[in-house]
């Protein structure tokens, strides 16, 4: 084993200035937060209080393990949108009586936890995790179902939500349904497909229609409580399996139902024993330089992220611009791959391709740290194949059957971000640092080809070429791709699982593999056809 | 020579004896109550005897199963100990007769000596100061207050103190009861009471050949409920010229009833003058007066052995052998204390405490049972510790609720005092609440470091003031937190999946890990989040986390390192640091409804029995009105009710055995109106 070395100057200017600049950004991604925590805002947290409720986060803190971590996913969704920022849910990964869950939490602050096309999206990804990783699901229902106005968007996909529950329970990967209040009309089938319901007395409301509707449909006179009450549910419907007396108490009932799971995880267990890094994870800061032009060693941050900075590396002379090696993370084996100096070349394809069917052959989890410009253009790399050996690499990223963790750190650009497993290739987990940039080409590329495209057309047409209207339409262009680049845009997207502090790289490393570990899985034997 | 010592004893007493026979060669012999089976004295002999049953009547109590016992070992000789049958004539016959040799005075002495009216008029007669007797007849205003007195008592059993007229009788009618039902003898008498007297005892050694040692006097005047709590020798009361006549009138009392063995002369001390009553001595203060004459070795001897060296046990055994002493005793050299510590919530009326000692330790006493190594000199100063309970002995509520005796000695009485509070203060108690603050509190207390110790000492300086918890409110804060990070710090260790992950670790933190504590009536709320930069704690400013390991916990507490030993069983959390002691009890996260109590649950305090009921189901009731009685630990404790209301609940019946936390009686409150 070798142990990685560092050369990273913390006293130097273009240190602190890096620093300096991350952590500006991460300010900005903490005020971001502090609005999706905030949920509906004060009133409407104070009205809750007022009803005896606890909020989302507080139902998941005191659902989860006492000092047990809890890793949220996707809290900016709908930044960026019209819908208040997290779209009216948490998501995240928690431990509850020592089983990794998924846990949905609607937030009744907003809107009454209704759910718009982000909360929807949002769940769809939870889901998503949950079945790829085989977490059991607690649902912490209190919504108003879905926001109507934009029903158009949610109604057809949104089944999706329903099918999935029924689903994990089929792959015996059970689902809970702890119901705080409202989940009426759709909603009722959230603990209508979830293996066990907790209703929580006076509080939940389940019913396919309510009394107005009900009055309308046949004209029976009825209410809330004998059509959908906690208490009916447990005594008469039997649509709930058990009664709270209060939030606290479905809290405690949820838990125990967990406690009784008998949940084994399948995947290896990590090494009992591992140390940490040797050198200290605050320097993540001041790695990534400010301007992603400028390359940066990978190592350096692989030798603040994997147990004991150990890192045995593949290849280390052929294909230099990109780094492969072999690690652990919390005890965990894994394999790395990490940009070095932006470009894929054909080596460099060929390097990663190989390395992955290394690590499909020895059933490793792999990792990938994104700093790529993408794989190169120009006439003697075409010529030498570049398309054939760009594509063996995503052939084997795609068909690779490992799980793959994706860390965007610095620049993901072009077919380079489809190669280093990107969002479409389905990695189990992918992050990003608040360094990061991700787009088809860079903003001032992308300005620059539109406008070269631009004036061929206009000299084709023998008409004028204004330099003005083509130094505006760059500036624009240049700004809208830069802007829809940055992370907080794509996480608002749903591009990523979340924006992390470089400094906690490891710790939610180590909870995605930890997760990732619940599931079995096997190394490819298969793959497309390699073009050679 | 004696071969084999059956000691007729429990706890620190019989280990004490055990360990000076070890000494000696001399084989032992325990005995043990089925309720004393697992305790350290039962397997401290060569052999134990168990003696089935578990109250001291069922047990220690019994003369004839005691003899058998020491017939059955092979045992030649037996040693009482104190207590139970230590001055019972009967019993000490009953071993004579039994051809076996008795380690204590003779019948007869202990006879005299057993009636305290006898006793009185005896020592009247050899000149010996006593406090005259009142006929309870003729008790007048100008007596009171009087102290009634069981005449075969001791340990404050049977005693009263009457402060009005109207109460005599029934003070006499109770007294006569209690003494009726613990020594078998209703006899009880009246005497002035000396409300702030000074107890004052003299330690006498004779041998079967008329030698007749006073070997020094202690001083026994911090009392509570007339039972000792610290003892010292010397007395920093006497001078020399009343040391004289102290030890005059001791081997007076002594040679009046032909003593033979060790045995203690306690006088009491008038602090002020009487300027009135029937007792034409007691003009001045100074003046003391003969109280009783205890047979058998003191539960306090060992100040006594750490001022003179010398070990009582061992010339008791000489003593029985018909050994001779030599002439003089040993003289003496400088201080000792000794306090008792016992399992009680000195605050709460002495209420006694039962339960699972689970850590019991006082990493300072380097001596156990004697002050000096086996056959080394004695050191200059020491402590020494006389223990009858081990880290996980079980406290019952059958016996004394002693747990042990810390003895300091030093060349001053300041120095003694100092050492024995740091002994205490850092021993290590965990399960059982005790009075070991309050011992603290009294052994630093400027009135006790001057010499100022009379019996009513904690009522002048204030029970409530001296049981003071040595940790304050802030440490006890700073406890709770303590407690919370090493809990946490267990449960990362224990956890099945992510331990080795940051505590707590949140990607989007919104509030704080929180765990709540009880200790007694209070409630710590526990707030705190590791961050990335260490605690945050916003109820503990200035307190940073320097490391928290799931048994030691180190703060920085306004720029100073505070370390906390904290240990957990179950629910329970001790916190140990020097800033005192915190017990806590884990509140649980969550609620099973199933398992709460209705409003106005009235809990058994402590194991015991019901000794009567006094309401029934349905009736109305007052706040603070008795619903009925407990007895545990030789102490009647009453349950009232806690408001106006109806009694909607009764579970027990009189007689009935109840566990500490059984529901006795519901009282439902009355709705205001």
């Amino acid at each position: 084993m070798s142990a990685l070395k560092t050369t990273v100057d913390v006293t130097s200017e273009d240190y602190a200035a890096y620093r300096e600049a991350m952590l500006a950004k991460l300010d900005e991604i903490e005020t971001e937060h502090a609005k999706a925590i905030e949920g509906g805002g004060e009133k409407y947290t104070e009205r809750h209080r007022k009803r005896g409720k606890l909020l989302a986060r507080e139902r998941i803190e005191l659902l989860i393990d006492e000092d047990s971590p809890f890793m949220e996913l996707s809290p900016l969704a709908a930044w960026g949108s019209d819908y208040k920022v997290g779209a009216s849910i948490v998501t995240g990964i928690g431990v509850v009586e020592g089983v990794e869950c998924m846990i949905i939490a609607s937030d009744p602050t907003v809107k009454g936890g209704s759910m718009n096309p982000w909360s929807v999206k949002k769940g769809f990804r939870a889901a998503d995790i949950a079945a790829q990783n085989r977490l059991p699901t607690i649902n912490l229902v209190e919504s108003g179902g879905a926001d109507l106005p934009t029903q158009k968007e949610i109604f057809i996909p949104g089944g999706r939500t329903f099918r999935d529950i029924t689903r994990s329970s089929a792959r015996q990967v059970p689902t809970v349904a702890l119901v705080f209040g409202n989940s009426t009309a759709g909603g009722a089938y959230l603990p209508g497909m979830s293996d066990y319901v907790v209703m929580v007395k006076e509080k939940a409301k389940v019913f396919l229609g309510g009394p107005p509707l009900v009055k309308m449909a046949t004209g029976e006179e009825s209410d809330d409580e004998s059509l959908g009450g906690a208490e009916m549910h447990a005594r008469t419907s039997g649509l709930a399996d058990y009664l709270a007396v209060d939030e606290e108490d479905a809290i405690r009932l949820g838990r125990s139902i967990i406690r009784r799971l008998n949940w084994h995880k399948r995947g290896p267990s990590p090494k009992a024993r591992y140390t940490e890094p040797r050198y200290d994870a605050e320097d993540l800061l001041g790695i990534v330089p400010t301007d992603l032009k400028i390359p940066f060693d990978p190592r350096e941050v692989i030798a603040r992220v994997v147990d004991g900075s150990e890192f045995d590396e593949f290849k280390p002379l052929y294909g230099s611009s990109l780094v492969t090696g072999w690690a652990e993370v919390h005890g965990y084996p894994v394999g790395i791959l990490a940009n070095a100096r932006g470009v894929l070349f054909s080596e460099e394809s060929q390097k990663a391709t190989q390395f992955i069917q290394l690590a499909n052959q020895s059933n490793t989890p792999l990792l990938f740290l994104h700093n790529t410009t993408g794989y190169m253009v120009g006439k003697e790399y075409e010529q030498k194949g570049i398309i054939k050996h760009g594509a063996m690499m995503i052939n084997a990223v795609s068909n690779s059957t490992v799980p793959h963790i994706s860390m965007l750190i610095g620049a993901s650009y072009g077919a380079g971000h489809y190669g280093m497993c990107g969002r479409a290739y389905d990695p189990r987990f992918l992050f990003a640092w608040p360094s990061a940039k991700s787009a088809v080409m860079g903003a001032q590329q992308l300005a620059g080809v539109l406008s070269i495209v631009a004036r061929a057309a206009a000299e084709s047409r023998g008409a004028d070429y204004s330099e003005e209207n083509d130094a505006a339409m760059r500036a624009m262009v240049e700004g809208q791709i830069e802007a829809e680049s940055l992370p907080m845009f794509l996480s608002g997207m749903l591009y990523d699982d979340g924006i992390i502090d470089p400094r906690d790289s490891r710790t939610v490393l180590g909870m995605s593999l930890s997760a990732i570990h619940n599931a079995e899985f096997k190394g490819a034997q298969r793959y497309g056809v390699f073009r050679m | 020579m004696i071969a084999r010592v059956l000691v007729a004893n429990r706890g620190e007493i019989a280990r004490r004896v055990f360990r000076t026979c070890a000494e000696l060669g001399v084989g032992t012999v325990a005995v043990y109550s089925d309720a004393d089976a697992e305790l350290p004295h039962a397997s401290a002999a060569d052999a134990a005897v168990r003696l089935p049953g578990n109250t001291p009547s069922e047990t220690y109590l019994r003369p004839a199963l005691l003899v058998r016992a020491a017939q059955h070992t092979g045992a030649d000789a037996i040693h009482p100990g104190y207590g139970f049958l230590s001055e019972n004539e009967a019993f000490a016959r009953a071993v004579i007769d039994a051809g076996l040799t008795w380690i204590g005075p003779p019948p007869a002495a202990i006879a005299s000596m057993g009636s305290k009216v006898v006793s009185k008029r005896l020592m009247a007669d050899a000149g010996v100061p006593v406090l005259a007797e009142l006929d309870p007849d003729e008790v007048t205003e100008a007596d009171l207050p009087v102290l009634v007195k069981a005449s075969a008592g001791g340990g404050g059993r049977g005693m009263r103190v009457v402060r009005e007229l109207a109460a005599l009788s029934d003070a006499i009618a109770s007294a006569e009861a209690e003494a009726g039902s613990a020594f078998g003898d209703s006899t009880v008498f009246c005497e002035r009471y000396l409300a702030t007297g000074r107890h004052i005892e003299v330690q006498v050694l004779a041998d079967q050949h008329g030698t007749v040692w006073a070997i020094g006097e202690r001083e026994c005047s911090i009392q509570r409920r007339h039972q000792k709590v610290i003892e010292e020798a010397p007395s920093p009361l006497v001078d020399s010229r009343m040391r004289e006549e102290l030890f005059d009138a001791a081997r007076k009392a002594a040679k009046a009833i032909d003593y033979v063995g060790a045995g203690t002369v306690e006088f009491i001390v008038a602090p002020t003058p009487l300027s009135e009553g029937p007792t034409p001595r007691a003009t001045d203060a100074g003046e003391f007066f003969f109280l009783e004459m205890n047979t058998r070795l003191q539960v306090e001897h060992p100040v006594t052995e750490c001022t003179t060296g010398v070990d009582l046990v061992a010339l008791q055994l000489r003593v029985a052998e018909g050994e001779q002493l030599p002439a003089d005793p040993p003289a003496t050299r400088g201080h000792a204390i000794e306090a008792r510590l016992y399992a009680e919530d000195a605050a709460k009326d002495w209420q006694p405490q039962s339960g699972t000692l689970h850590a019991f330790e006082v990493p300072r006493a380097a001596n156990t049972f004697g002050a000096s190594a086996a056959g080394g000199a004695q050191a200059e100063s020491g402590v020494r510790l006389d223990s009858g309970f081990e880290s996980g002995s079980v406290v019952g509520v059958h016996y004394d609720p002693m747990l042990a005796k810390v003895i300091a000695w030093a060349p001053t009485r300041a120095e003694a005092a100092r050492s024995l509070a740091a002994a205490l203060s850092a021993a290590t108690i965990h399960g059982v609440m005790t009075n070991r603050d309050l011992l603290v509190n009294v052994l630093r207390h400027p009135a006790f470091l001057a010499g100022e110790t009379d019996t009513a000492f904690f009522d002048r300086h204030g029970l409530d003031v001296l049981a003071t918890p040595l940790a304050d409110e802030a440490a006890r804060k700073l406890g709770a937190l303590a407690a919370a990070l090493a809990d946490a710090a267990a449960g990362r260790q224990d956890a099945k999946v992510l331990g080795g992950l940051p505590g707590g670790w949140r990607n989007v933190p919104s509030q704080p890990q929180r765990k709540r504590y009880a200790a007694g009536d209070e409630s710590y709320d526990v707030a705190y989040r590791i961050g990335r930069s260490g605690l945050v704690a916003p109820d503990y400013e200035g307190v940073e986390l320097i490391s928290a390991a799931p048994d030691r916990v180190v703060l920085g507490v306004d720029g100073v390192r505070r370390t906390f030993n904290v240990a957990r069983y179950g629910e329970l959390r001790c916190v140990d640091s020097p800033l005192g002691s915190v017990s806590l009890t884990r509140q649980p996260r969550y609620t099973d409804p199933e398992a709460a109590l209705p409003a106005g649950s009235l809990l058994a305090p402590m194991p015991g029995s019901v000794l009567r009921v006094a309401v029934e189901s349905g009736q109305d009731v007052r706040a603070g009105q008795p619903l009925l009685w407990l007895e545990a630990m030789k102490m009647e404790h009453q349950i009232a009710a806690p408001a106006d209301g109806v009694v909607a609940e009764l579970n027990v019946k009189a007689g009935q055995q109840v566990d500490v936390g059984t529901v006795l009686a519901v009282v439902q409150a009355a709705t205001a109106s």
